[in-house]
């Protein structure tokens, strides 16, 4: 505990502070004095980048070659091509086998029976891992099928699934590569960052010049979306194959690919479990988004709910959603689990056969009994007026102090910060934030950080930037502030993280809009609902790094504080958070980007800032100012990651050095 | 795909039974039928669809947004719109209809329209309304505390356009412009206040379910004429525009010009093909207020007025 007791000596540590101390301080009184083109950037200075991109891109969708072929019919032909698959899919899940249409429409064959799928998938479960999989398969199956989504539901299935299967495959190609390439790492990191970064409405009317409005464009903006954990997954996982292992394969005399193949995929397969978790997560959070540019299904459900202020009907659709993500985040986990521990052969050929006949009998007998390959209208449940009831009484009878402080919040926390932020002249802004980089990470750092940020100066969307820094700034420090402390006393209760798991993967893959249009009844459309919509779902992984944080502070360390009479206070305070502050710093840059993720959808109910206007510039149909928005939005999100990182590093360093 | 095998499969099983197929279309592309995001426009698109799919062409529906359809009509990504509203959508239509390669299929029938509205319960909080000269005494009356001593007046989606901002500066409106993000956001927030019959002054356009929902009127703001926008010296405030209402008028269909060529009959069906405003008004109250399933209202209309659509498509009938 010698960091406790050891005290900076003087003349040195004032050297050391006077650049975190003194400088900052005179920056801020220098903003006093600065005018003119040093505060607000003039007309004239700001690039056109915007209009140059958008002339780029149409051109290239339009006019440019490759070879003599257009790019543009290259695309649509990856396009069809693509489409092809999701279309058997469907007529295997949900349409069946139909010709004709309007009055001349016919069915030739039924869709495999929801019974049939329910029972195949509950079978599956139960083989690879047990009755309580196999009992939430049947329950999630159930929920579809008595609350009439079923067929909506099997029409997001047939995207998703090969949204996950393409992300998947891309994702370990280029994870390989990476791997094994250092110079092609570099750059697949930098272009991950800002795929990663880049909010998805901003690119979403390339796709469409691309590929074409339909299922195919939400497949691409999925996988676009979805692949870069994957990525970072892959490249983690294989580095961590122990070096030992590999010597093995090397003097065993395995080739490359056996190599690869035999031995490093396989070593790595629980880490890169973890991709996949997210890979499912991330495709099925994007379910809204791609109902937008022509994916039906669940999402199309929701979005036509929430237009007709069906809460209840919208939440009952978003259940859905997070019913399939459990589902299938479950069956590929526990897949992944069986593959690297080795458990094989739970799936015996006398399974598939019953598989089989579980398929075909109910939907042989659908042709009999309609049924069975549709649930009845009238035989489904809802609880869509308890919801409506619900929301309309609160609205009725406590929007009074709702009201309070909603007001009191806005006019006393939110408001004010904002105009100190659009009061700031940019040069100070860019200065501290430099001063931070070089002070946390050195020279390096400072420079990355300020060229970043002058970016977002010269293409002119400063003033929307700091509206979106004042949101996210707040929302972040709401979400921290009642994640981390929530998931640190979780994970002094075990029995509490498997429901608490469960209720973070409704919040992160439930709809935001389900419950963003209700908070818009009681807090009206406007920065207030904003933040409680990002809060919402920031909140999900300031509480997962908590409980991870806490869950990896050696016992040992621990032990040796109660020996020598902490108190458990003490020992949170001088034990666990230090050791613990590295998981935690990664978690809230988590948190930042998480939050920023959410400016785009927190632009739906009125907010003014960078999300704003990349969702109006799609809703005008204009490529350029969406696209450099959301570079924007990008330079913020790397800003606060090399910060963020440069300070978890340092504290990991300042730890490392003080216990070795 | 599906198609091609779902109809090798009617030929080998089916075989010369197959179903009176009187009229071949001219060709098997398929026909890109828009649709946005609001119920009217899904509900007659919808309807096409039964009308055309009926005579065997093949048809897709696709999901475009309002104002981002342009690219896709002049591409041929999209074939025919049926709702094209004047309201927001006329400079973007005209441009495009003028490089050719857009045509103008003529009205679809209802009559757009879109303003300020408020509630019947406002107009004892402020008399004098719906003249919008009232407005400039009771901005109290619509204040939120974040806004006040200015009223609150809540716009639709930035995206929609609609010179709101000028329109409080042109006719010096004490009221501050709010922005809904979306418009289920902005229809949320009505209800909210109209069962605490709390103040609200906000955009509503016709046809949509909610004046039929709620009772209110729109404001009366001096008459749109195209001068207004365009010419400051125009109306109440000589040296601004926007002093006055939001435009009303027609709601056309379009389509891509080549398909012209593709689906010569295809398109003389949708220049027919019209409802009538008070018709759509109804087929929407089924769907938003009722929660019918779209394919369901369709297909009923469909089913009564077979009479008439079957008369719209004259040159399939031969």
């Amino acid at each position: 505990m010698a960091d406790i007791l050891a005290r900076p000596d003087g003349v040195a540590a004032w050297r050391r502070n006077w650049a975190h101390a003194v400088l900052p301080l005179a920056i801020l009184a220098a903003t006093l004095f600065i005018q003119g083109p040093l505060a607000h950037l003039p007309d004239w200075a700001v690039v056109p980048l915007a209009d140059w991109v958008g002339g780029g891109l149409n051109w290239f969708a339009r006019e440019a070659t490759i070879g003599g072929v257009k790019v543009a019919d290259i695309t649509r032909a990856l396009a069809t091509a693509a489409e092809m698959p999701i279309d058997w899919l469907k007529v295997l899940l949900a349409e069946g086998w139909v010709t004709g249409a309007g009055f001349n429409k016919m069915h030739i064959a039924p869709p495999l029976s929801w019974l049939g799928v329910i029972l195949a998938t509950s079978l599956l479960a139960l083989r690879l891992s047990g009755r309580g999989l196999a009992l939430l398969t049947l329950l999630a199956g159930a929920y579809l099928v008595f609350f009439g989504l079923w067929l909506s539901a099997m029409t997001t299935l047939a995207s998703v699934v090969l949204c996950v299967i393409t992300a998947l495959a891309l994702g370990l190609a280029m994870g390989i590569w990476a791997y094994r390439s250092p110079g092609a790492e570099a750059v697949l990191r930098a272009v991950m960052n800002i795929m990663q970064t880049v909010p998805v409405f901003s690119y979403l009317l390339p796709t469409l010049l691309l590929f074409g409005y339909g299922p195919s464009a939400a497949l691409f903006a999925t996988v676009v979306y979805a692949l870069p954990p994957m990525v970072h997954a892959t490249v983690l996982a294989l580095r961590s194959v122990p070096a030992e292992t590999l010597e093995l394969a090397r003097m065993t005399g395995c080739s490359r690919a056996q190599t690869l193949l035999k031995v490093e995929l396989p070593v790595a397969t629980p880490r890169l479990a973890i991709g996949l978790n997210q890979v499912v997560m991330m495709t099925l959070n994007m379910v809204i988004i791609a109902s937008m540019i022509g994916a039906g299904g669940l999402g199309y459900d929701v979005l036509r709910a929430l237009r007709r202020l069906d809460f209840g009907a919208g939440f009952e659709a978003g259940m859905g959603i997070v019913a399939l993500a459990v589902v299938l985040d479950r069956l590929t986990q526990v897949a992944a689990h069986n593959q690297s521990t080795g458990r094989r052969g739970l799936w015996k050929r006398r399974d598939t056969a019953i598989a089989v006949l579980l398929l075909l009998v109910p939907t042989a007998a659908s042709l009999a009994v309609p049924a069975f390959a549709t649930w009845p209208d009238g035989w489904t449940l809802t609880t869509a007026p308890f919801w409506n009831g619900a929301v309309s009484f609160i609205n009725q009878n406590f929007y009074g102090p709702l009201e309070a402080i909603r007001t009191a919040t806005l006019l006393g926390v939110m408001n004010p910060f904002r105009d100190l932020l659009l009061a700031a002249p940019w040069s100070a802004v860019v200065l501290l934030v430099a001063l931070a980089g070089y002070a946390l990470g050195g020279l390096r750092t400072a420079f990355s950080v300020a060229l970043l940020m002058l970016f977002i100066v010269v293409t002119g969307y400063w003033e929307a930037a700091m509206s979106s820094v004042y949101l996210t700034v707040l929302s972040v420090a709401l979400a921290l502030a009642i994640g981390l402390p929530f998931g640190i006393w979780v994970s002094a209760h075990p029995r509490l993280h498997q429901p608490v798991q469960l209720v973070l993967d409704t919040l992160q893959t439930l709809p935001t809009l389900v419950y963003l249009l209700p908070a818009v009844m009681l807090f009206r459309n406007g920065d207030f609902s904003a933040l409680i919509a990002i809060v919402s779902y920031a909140i999900a992984p300031a509480v997962r790094y908590g409980m991870a944080g806490m869950a990896h502070v050696p016992s040992e360390r621990i032990e040796a504080g109660i020996m020598s009479g902490c108190t458990p206070w003490q020992t949170f305070r001088f034990v666990r958070l230090p050791s613990s502050l590295p998981t935690l710093i990664l978690g809230i840059n988590q948190t930042v980007m998480m939050a920023l993720s959410m400016l785009v959808i927190a632009a739906l109910v009125g907010t003014r800032e960078l999300g704003q206007e990349v969702y109006t510039s799609l809703a005008r149909g204009e490529t350029g100012p969406g696209i450099v928005a959301g570079l924007c939005v990008a330079c913020i999100a790397l800003v606060a990651d090399a910060l963020l990182k440069s300070g978890a590093a340092r504290a990991a360093r300042h730890e490392g050095a003080v216990h070795v | 795909m599906k198609r091609v095998i779902a109809s090798a499969m009617l030929a080998l099983t089916l075989g010369a039974a197959s179903p009176s197929m009187a009229f071949e279309p001219e060709s098997d592309q398929p026909i890109k039928l828009m649709i946005a995001d609001w119920s009217s426009m899904l509900i007659d698109t919808e309807i096409l669809n039964i009308i055309l799919s009926t005579y065997g062409y093949n048809v897709e529906k696709v999901v475009a947004d309002d104002s981002a359809r342009y690219p896709g009509f002049e591409s041929g990504d999209l074939t025919i719109a049926l709702e094209t509203w004047q309201t927001t959508q006329d400079k973007a239509f005209t441009a495009s209809v003028a490089t050719g390669k857009v045509l103008d299929m003529g009205e679809l029938g209802p009559h757009a329209k879109e303003d300020w509205w408020y509630p019947a319960y406002m107009e004892e909080k402020c008399p004098g309304l719906p003249d919008w000269k009232a407005l400039k005494d009771c901005a109290a009356a619509f204040a939120a505390p974040e806004t006040a001593p200015k009223g609150r007046y809540l716009s639709g989606p930035v995206s929609w356009g609609g010179h709101d901002e000028e329109r409080v500066k042109a006719l010096d409106l004490p009221f501050e412009v709010v922005h809904a993000g979306t418009d289920a956001a902005m229809f949320a927030e009505l209800q909210s206040a109209y069962e605490r019959k709390a103040p609200i002054l906000l955009w509503i356009y016709e046809p949509h379910w909610a004046p039929t929902v709620y009772a209110g009127s729109f404001i009366k703001f001096p008459p749109y004429e195209a001068a207004c926008y365009s010419d400051p010296s125009w109306g109440e405030n000589k040296t601004a525009a926007y002093d006055c209402g939001k435009p009303e008028g027609w709601i056309k269909k379009m389509a891509w010009a080549e398909g012209e060529k593709v689906w010569p009959c295809a398109y003389d069906i949708v220049r027919k093909f019209t409802m009538d405003g008070k018709e759509v008004g109804e087929l929407v109250y089924e769907v938003d207020v009722k929660a019918r399933p779209v394919e369901e209202v369709a297909m009923e209309w469909a089913k009564k007025n077979e009479a008439k659509w079957r008369s719209w498509a004259a040159c399939a009938q031969k």
